[in-house]
């Protein structure tokens, strides 16, 4: 038992200093009847690392990786290429197998990178501050919205229904259980959405997605300033974090709260998690933020250092009058995603964002030229929404027969709505040769 | 001028029907460096035992109740700037808000400083 | 006002800024502590870390949305980066590096294994929605690792689906209410929470719309049976508790409090952070609890990255299992199917984007796998081995809360430091030096100036009587008056006591650039 340094000389002789008969001795205050006379039945005994290794490798081998095969898709979750840098930084036990930085004169690396973390953050999303991260951009997004309740004392959010559906019913599983109502749109395909109207002096904020999840990018100053002259928040959703190497950020749309996946920096699919969720504010709404914040301050001898600050507002001192209940962050996916951004730079992100775009477009002019497929998007950044003249479930199951990804069912959201359209995502990671097997075989399916 | 004090360790000071509130010394000692406060809004309608405004220190965050019913007419403002003040003059400078009185008898089961003083003794 | 949420004091104690102060070096060096700057300091316009390859020249389509001026993000190239980074790594204790006894976070050694598994592309490349028939080897891991949680804690349903304990505890409060409300049941208000409980558990209960009733202890740090009784009624909804409790003990009448707690209809949830004492040797079914949530990054070793992620399954019984959240796999007739969408179902709602923490999920099982059956028995009866040694060696010199025998985890209280002038906090800071991770201070709250020691199994006897040895020699000092020493601990870090006041009053939370030299001469 590899992970177990005890001798049974060892456990003897801790015996003798207890004073204890045995090691079930020491388990006397459980009600006998609770307690197994030996290993429990139903589970294997111990294994060494190569049958692990054979076992959970064969499980692995039944899954098709992404990047095994042209692969297009998003809604949420985007496949980059991640630096050799990023993991091999990670990995490092120092950071690795460090608990949350509570001793802060023993945990400066976590700590200054936090703050780093947070400075990245706030510049990519145009806000003045952000937090250490919350779970993921669902979790994020809905702590959004309890944030505006808290912040305008109003109790009612409206939810475009441009905002990614999981993210929709996070929200909305939250509204119902902690007491706030949520009035979620209709899917809004092609948009043309009057969210204002809704706004009336009981709405604490307005929900909104950019690029959403149907892939248009839009311009939200004026619904930001016509909201907040209505007492409510505007609150802007983004999933794909590498958008805001191009288009103009939130913050400077007038956005009261952004809330981010960060996944696309740094962070593998991992079939969905662990992510990190980005959590941005303005200046004025900082002490109702939730989750954990890193701040500079200075040591006994004067020299700067980092602290976790104004934690007043977590879980651990204000128990049940805390802002949330939340007190973990994503610290090792936060890590991955301010890595991968240092790496990048002003320069690399600005390119790797327009390279993005231009794929895409490139992509969205080899489907449209498929006999009966139409483009619904006129401006997108990374991902579109395309009308196929079949079920696009069916269609993307032809198409993993043939070893194509291509792209997300929008009925997989949407269960029994929408089941002609289909969403693409185009990355770096998608060459040429991908983008023209994906046009040939859509086209062979589609005849 | 009347001081009186309650067993959640604020002062109240009423000068005709308009009450100063604060935290009382030993509160702020106990609590360490005070680094923010949230008063209430003139015009907030409070009432005696409820929560009227939050100070918070590094490792603490408490509720500071309103040890009488009223209306409030100011918020000390120096204080939201300066939370420090709480620490440096809890029962001068430091104070909290003033209150329109709405029933001064409510004063009568308050504690008096001598009572006060007693009750910190004892209980601490 | 309301005096009781007092936490650890912050200080910097008086006398504490003159000790060593500078290295004396040039550099502010100090051999391998080497000072790094923040990242925003070493920009340099233009440079990069990434190759990447040139921008097809197409006309871009991005609405009315214009392409923005700039991010304001640094330019450094790799080998800068690698060095911030690793230069930022060696300021951090670790699990890898030394002891960490944190009570209540069980940090126990994280294999690498794990790693490695969860980095097969085979797991970690593969999107959340692709087609089911392109990843049944993912749907069959959750669908081990849910047999494996079911059987270890003999409950009828799991949900994978929570990123953390604590969104672990809202899930399974969020069930209860559900059953309530299926009952018809809308009477229930109030969730009762024992005072040593974890700041998350009434946060929780609040957040979801209860009252929170604290139950009292009794001298021997259990729950007091007759006061739960007295509190239970037709308006409670449910009982939180940790179980080993936050004071390193197991509440003896577990059983007689679940069935006071279901006669009155309510149900019993139990924070399972102290899994680990128990994981292998007892099923908390057999205990009579309802729902319960599991830290994988506690009992189950994925790594806990200096703050997350984390993975917080919750198992339930019976009388729960049809109250669970999306997403959760079932067996279909082509293999594994996935349940996803809200409505679909009995499930109550939605906890967060797509499935859950799968990188956690093989860590987590790939450590199940290794340890097996018997491993487990002998990793928790470890566990509480080690935690009852510590306890017996330094039950003579500091002062224990109360009797043992423990659970994997043993508190103490500051009696011992009585008249010295010298803190639970000061101790700590002085175990720095000695090259230790402080215990868990000032939690449980039931007790003043907690000193709360988790070893885990995987430390050995050498390690732990290391310190011992240094903790017992601190405790001497302490009695013998030595409280400057104490104070200016530490004294060997990076930094030195950092002044959390001054962080409080003037939040300074982010880089911002520096004023250029040009606009302040303007001014």
């Amino acid at each position: 038992m590899r992970y177990l340094p005890l001798t049974e000389a060892d456990r003897q002789s801790m015996l003798e200093a207890i004073r204890a008969t045995s090691v079930e001795d020491l388990f006397r205050d459980v009600p006998k009847a609770a307690r197994l006379a030996g290993p429990i039945g139903g589970l294997p005994n111990h294994m060494g690392e190569l049958e692990v290794e054979r076992l959970l490798g064969s499980m692995a081998a039944k899954n098709v990786p992404a990047g095994s095969v042209p692969s297009f898709l998003g809604a949420g979750a985007y496949r980059h290429h991640v630096p050799a840098t990023v993991d091999h930084l990670v990995q490092r036990g120092e950071f690795l197998t460090a608990y949350t930085p509570y001793q802060p004169e023993v945990s400066q690396g976590t700590l200054q990178v936090l703050f780093e973390f947070q400075t990245q953050v706030a510049l990519l999303t145009g806000m003045d501050v952000a937090n250490a991260s919350m779970y993921d951009g669902a979790t994020s997004c809905a702590e959004a919205v309890m944030m505006a309740n808290r912040v305008t004392r109003r109790k009612k959010a409206i939810l475009s229904g441009g905002l990614h559906p999981h993210y929709r019913d996070v929200t909305t599983t939250d509204a119902r259980f902690i007491g706030f109502e949520a009035v979620a749109l209709p899917a809004a395909p092609t948009g043309g959405e009057d969210l204002l109207a809704l706004v009336d002096d009981k709405t604490a904020c307005v929900v909104v997605q950019n690029p959403d999840v149907f892939g248009h990018v839009r311009d939200y100053t004026d619904l930001a300033a016509a909201c907040q002259a209505k007492g409510a928040l505007l609150i802007v959703v983004v999933t794909e974090a590498l958008s805001l190497g191009l288009l103009t950020p939130p913050g400077d749309m007038g956005a009261d709260i952004v809330a981010a996946e960060g996944q696309s920096f740094g962070n593998a699919l991992n079939f969905g998690g662990p992510y990190v969720g980005l959590f941005a504010v303005k200046e004025k709404y900082v002490r109702q933020m939730p989750g954990r914040l890193c701040g500079e301050t200075v040591d006994a001898d004067g020299r700067r250092g980092f602290v976790l600050t104004l934690s007043t507002r977590e879980q651990h001192i204000r128990r049940e009058k805390a802002t949330s209940n939340i007190c973990t962050n994503s610290g090792l996916c936060a890590l991955a995603f301010s890595i991968h951004v240092s790496l990048l730079g002003e320069a690399g992100i600005t390119q790797l964002a327009q390279l993005n775009h231009a794929k895409a477009v490139q992509m969205a002019d080899k489907l449209a030229a498929v006999p009966g497929v139409e483009v619904l998007n006129d401006g997108f950044f990374n991902e579109f929404t395309v009308k196929l003249p079949k079920p696009a479930a069916a269609v993307v199951e032809e198409l993993a027969k043939r070893r194509i990804l291509g792209g997300v069912p929008v009925s997989r959201l949407y269960p029994g709505e929408m089941e002609d359209l289909l969403l693409v995502a185009v990355t770096e990671t998608n060459t040429d040769a991908d983008m023209d097997a994906f046009a040939a075989a859509l086209s062979e399916v589609l005849a | 001028m009347t001081k009186k004090f309650t067993k959640d360790h604020e002062w109240v000071q009423v000068d005709g029907d308009v009450a100063t509130v604060g935290v009382t010394d030993f509160a702020q000692s106990q609590l360490g460096d005070v680094v923010f406060v949230e008063l209430p809004d003139a015009g907030r309608v409070l009432e005696k035992g409820k929560e009227a405004a939050v100070v918070e220190s590094v490792k603490a965050a408490s509720d500071v109740y309103a040890p009488v019913s009223g209306t409030v007419v100011e918020a000390n403002q120096s204080l939201v700037d300066d939370p420090s003040m709480v620490n440096s003059a809890a029962e001068t400078d430091g104070w909290f808000f003033k209150l329109q009185l709405k029933d001064a008898s409510e004063l009568d089961g308050l504690m008096d400083e001598a009572a006060y003083k007693a009750f910190v003794e004892e209980s601490h | 006002m309301s005096m009781n949420n007092q936490g650890r004091p912050s200080a910097i104690p008086a006398g504490a800024a003159s000790f060593d102060g500078v290295t004396g070096t040039v550099t502010g060096n100090r051999g391998l502590q080497i000072e790094e700057p923040l990242i925003f300091e070493q920009d340099s316009a233009g440079r990069t870390g990434v190759d990447l390859p040139d921008v097809p020249k197409v006309a871009s389509r991005l609405g009315a949305v214009k392409p923005r001026a700039r991010v304001g993000l640094p330019g450094l190239a790799e080998p800068q980066v690698v060095r911030h980074y690793t230069r930022l790594s060696q300021k951090n204790y670790a699990i890898d590096s030394g002891f960490y006894p944190l009570g209540s976070c069980t940090m126990k050694h994280n294999p690498r294994l794990n790693e490695k598994m969860a980095r097969l592309p085979g797991f970690s490349d593969v999107h959340p929605m692709q087609p089911v028939s392109t990843v049944q080897g993912a749907l069959e891991l959750m669908d081990q690792l849910a047999y494996w949680l079911k059987t270890l804690t003999g409950m009828a349903a799991v949900t994978l689906a929570p990123a953390a304990g604590a969104h672990g505890e809202m899930c399974g409060i969020m069930a209860i209410r559900s059953a309530h409300e299926a009952k018809g049941d809308s009477g229930r208000t109030k969730i009762l929470v024992p005072e040593s409980a974890h700041g998350t558990n009434p946060a929780t209960a609040a957040a979801c719309g209860y009252s929170v009733d604290a139950i009292p202890a009794t001298a021997d740090g259990r729950v007091d049976l007759e006061a739960l009784k007295a509190k239970l009624g037709p308006d409670v909804a449910g009982l939180m508790l940790t179980n080993p409790n936050t004071c390193g003990l197991f509440e003896r009448d577990i059983i007689a409090i679940a069935e006071a707690v279901h006669a009155a209809g309510a149900y019993f949830y139990c924070d399972g952070a102290n899994f680990n004492a128990i994981v292998g040797r007892v099923r908390p079914a057999d205990l009579g609890i309802d729902v319960m949530h599991i830290n994988l990054h506690k009992t189950f070793s994925t790594p806990h990255g200096g703050g997350g992620p984390g993975s917080g399954p919750v198992v339930f019984a019976e009388s729960l299992a049809p109250y669970i959240p999306v997403p959760y796999v079932t067996h279909g007739k082509d293999g594994f199917a996935l349940v996803e969408n809200a409505g679909e179902g009995p499930a109550f709602g939605r906890m967060k984007a797509f499935h859950g923490q799968m990188g956690m999920f093989v860590r987590a099982l790939s450590y199940m796998l290794s340890h097996g059956a018997d491993g487990l028995w002998q990793a928790s009866g470890d566990a509480v081995l080690n935690a009852n040694y510590v306890m017996a060696r330094l039950e003579d010199v500091m002062t224990a809360s109360f009797e043992g025998p423990c659970m994997h985890e043993c508190l103490f209280d500051d009696r011992f430091l009585k008249g010295t002038g010298v803190t639970t906090l000061d101790m700590a800071k002085a175990l720095i030096d000695e090259g230790f991770h402080p215990m868990t201070m000032y939690f449980p709250l039931v007790v003043h100036g907690a000193l709360l020691i988790e070893p885990t199994e995987t430390e050995s006897k050498a390690s732990l009587d290391q310190f011992v040895d240094a903790l017992r020699a601190l405790a001497e000092r302490a009695k013998s008056g030595d409280v400057a020493y104490f104070q200016a601990a530490p004294r060997l870090t990076p930094r030195r006591r950092l002044d959390e006041t001054a962080a409080a009053r003037k939040p300074v939370l982010r880089w911002t650039p520096p004023v250029p030299a040009e606009a302040l001469a303007a001014e």
